[in-house]
């Protein structure tokens, strides 16, 4: 396999959007929320507290050129630049490397009130299982943080160790979850979620004679588990909503649905923008408060 | 709000909560912890409309709580921790 094959494999597909039913000059606040993940670094640009414009992108090796790659495509598409934006904060792994930001908030914060936005205001626990780290967030009906937990001492149950998995069977991210649920009969979940146990185990089950389908069965199953355990943790309350990029694998989602034992909310944005757009709100909310930086 | 700090691994739950509703700030757990786990800042950094300061456990030391808090942790003979005992507001426990 070559390089360039490899690298396709786990390569999703970059978006950018802009609301044609805002315009922006009448706005009296614009603000940017950048999230800088691991793997992925989205940007939102609101226009007093609603989406106007957004550009989720993969994570570069640099991230502060993440960030403004990430913001540049947003504005792209509403055929802006940069100086319209009144107030702009950075979140995520790597928000200190957001050289536009004009202060920083963690994911909790920026992940709880995006949801509330994404999702509405019926939302009470979040799940974000992003490339690096699973959090699990309780919220009131305002987005404001209740009960959280953040697992990011290792990689296993992310995005990142999805990754590395689908990488080493050879079928493409975006189609684990479906091939996952294409089995007979569910199998067992391999034993251990941790990157480094799950490739040996699953080179294992596939010399063994198992279908790719059944080892990405077994692997979508133990990731489900893997998450399960951390948000029982904080408690699970109606209104849940998973965001981050593995709310898009069916695999594991539809494995982790009968333990949770509630409906997932539905939203029509997507889930990897909640937190940027939980810090452009924040940049808003402290605009009104004056706090913000003033034009 | 209960902040929950640490992680959860093969080898069990190591998380201390932090409940910011009943947190003042006061800075006596910083000053009890000898091996410096917690701190107070300014402003609540998972709440950002909160203006008053709160303690957090540190950046740094909360991939390691089981290490780190080892010392305060014999086997047998589980005395009070200084940073729960030091908390007037009782806001600090710990999972394990
Ligand atoms: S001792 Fe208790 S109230 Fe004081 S800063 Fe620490 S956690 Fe907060
Ligand atoms: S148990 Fe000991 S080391 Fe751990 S936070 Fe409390 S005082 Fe500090």
């Amino acid at each position: 396999m070559t390089d360039k094959n490899n690298q396709e494999l786990w390569r999703w597909t970059e978006s950018n959007w802009a609301n044609p039913d805002i315009n922006f000059k009448k706005a009296k606040y614009i603000t940017a929320g950048i999230d800088v993940g691991s793997v992925s670094s989205q940007a939102v640009v609101m226009a007093d507290g609603e989406m106007l414009a957004y550009g989720n992108m993969r994570t570069g090796s640099d991230s502060p050129n993440s960030a403004r790659n990430a913001l540049n495509f947003a504005l792209k598409e509403l055929g802006a630049d940069e100086s319209i934006i009144n107030y702009c904060i950075g979140t995520g792994y790597g928000r200190v490397n957001v050289p536009m930001a004009d202060r920083t908030l963690t994911e909790i914060a920026c992940h709880a009130r995006g949801a509330n936005y994404i999702y509405g205001s019926e939302v009470r626990t979040v799940l974000d299982v992003g490339g690096q780290d699973i959090k699990a967030i309780k919220c009131d009906e305002k987005g404001k943080v209740s009960n959280f937990l953040m697992n990011d001492k290792c990689a296993a149950g992310t995005g990142r160790g999805m990754e590395v998995f689908s990488d080493l069977v050879g079928v493409s991210i975006n189609e684990v979850g479906d091939r996952s649920l294409d089995v007979e009969k569910e199998p067992e979940p391999v034993s251990s979620t941790c990157v480094v146990y799950a490739k040996t185990e699953a080179t294992g089950l596939l010399r063994a004679g198992w279908s790719t389908e059944q080892v990405l069965a077994a692997y979508c199953r133990a990731m489900a588990g893997r998450i399960f355990e951390l948000i029982e943790k904080i408690g699970i309350e109606k209104g849940f909503a998973v965001t981050g990029g593995m709310a898009k694998n069916r695999g594991v989602m539809e494995r982790l649905m009968p333990m949770v034992k509630l409906d997932f909310m539905k939203t029509k944005w997507d889930t990897q923008l909640a937190g940027a757009a939980g810090a452009a709100l924040f940049g808003n909310a402290l605009c009104k408060k004056g706090k913000g930086r003033k034009k | 709000m209960f902040a929950n700090y640490g992680y959860k691994d093969a080898s069990g739950d190591y998380f201390i909560t932090i409940d910011t509703d009943k947190c003042d700030g006061c800075e006596d757990c910083v000053t009890a912890c000898s091996l410096g786990i917690f701190e107070v800042l300014d402003e609540d950094p998972n709440d950002p409309m909160r203006d008053e300061p709160v303690a957090i456990v540190k950046n740094d030391k909360k991939k390691k709580l089981k290490y780190e808090c080892n010392p305060c942790k014999p086997k047998d003979n589980v005395a009070p921790l200084p940073c729960v005992a030091s908390c007037k507001n009782q806001a600090i426990s710990h999972s394990w």
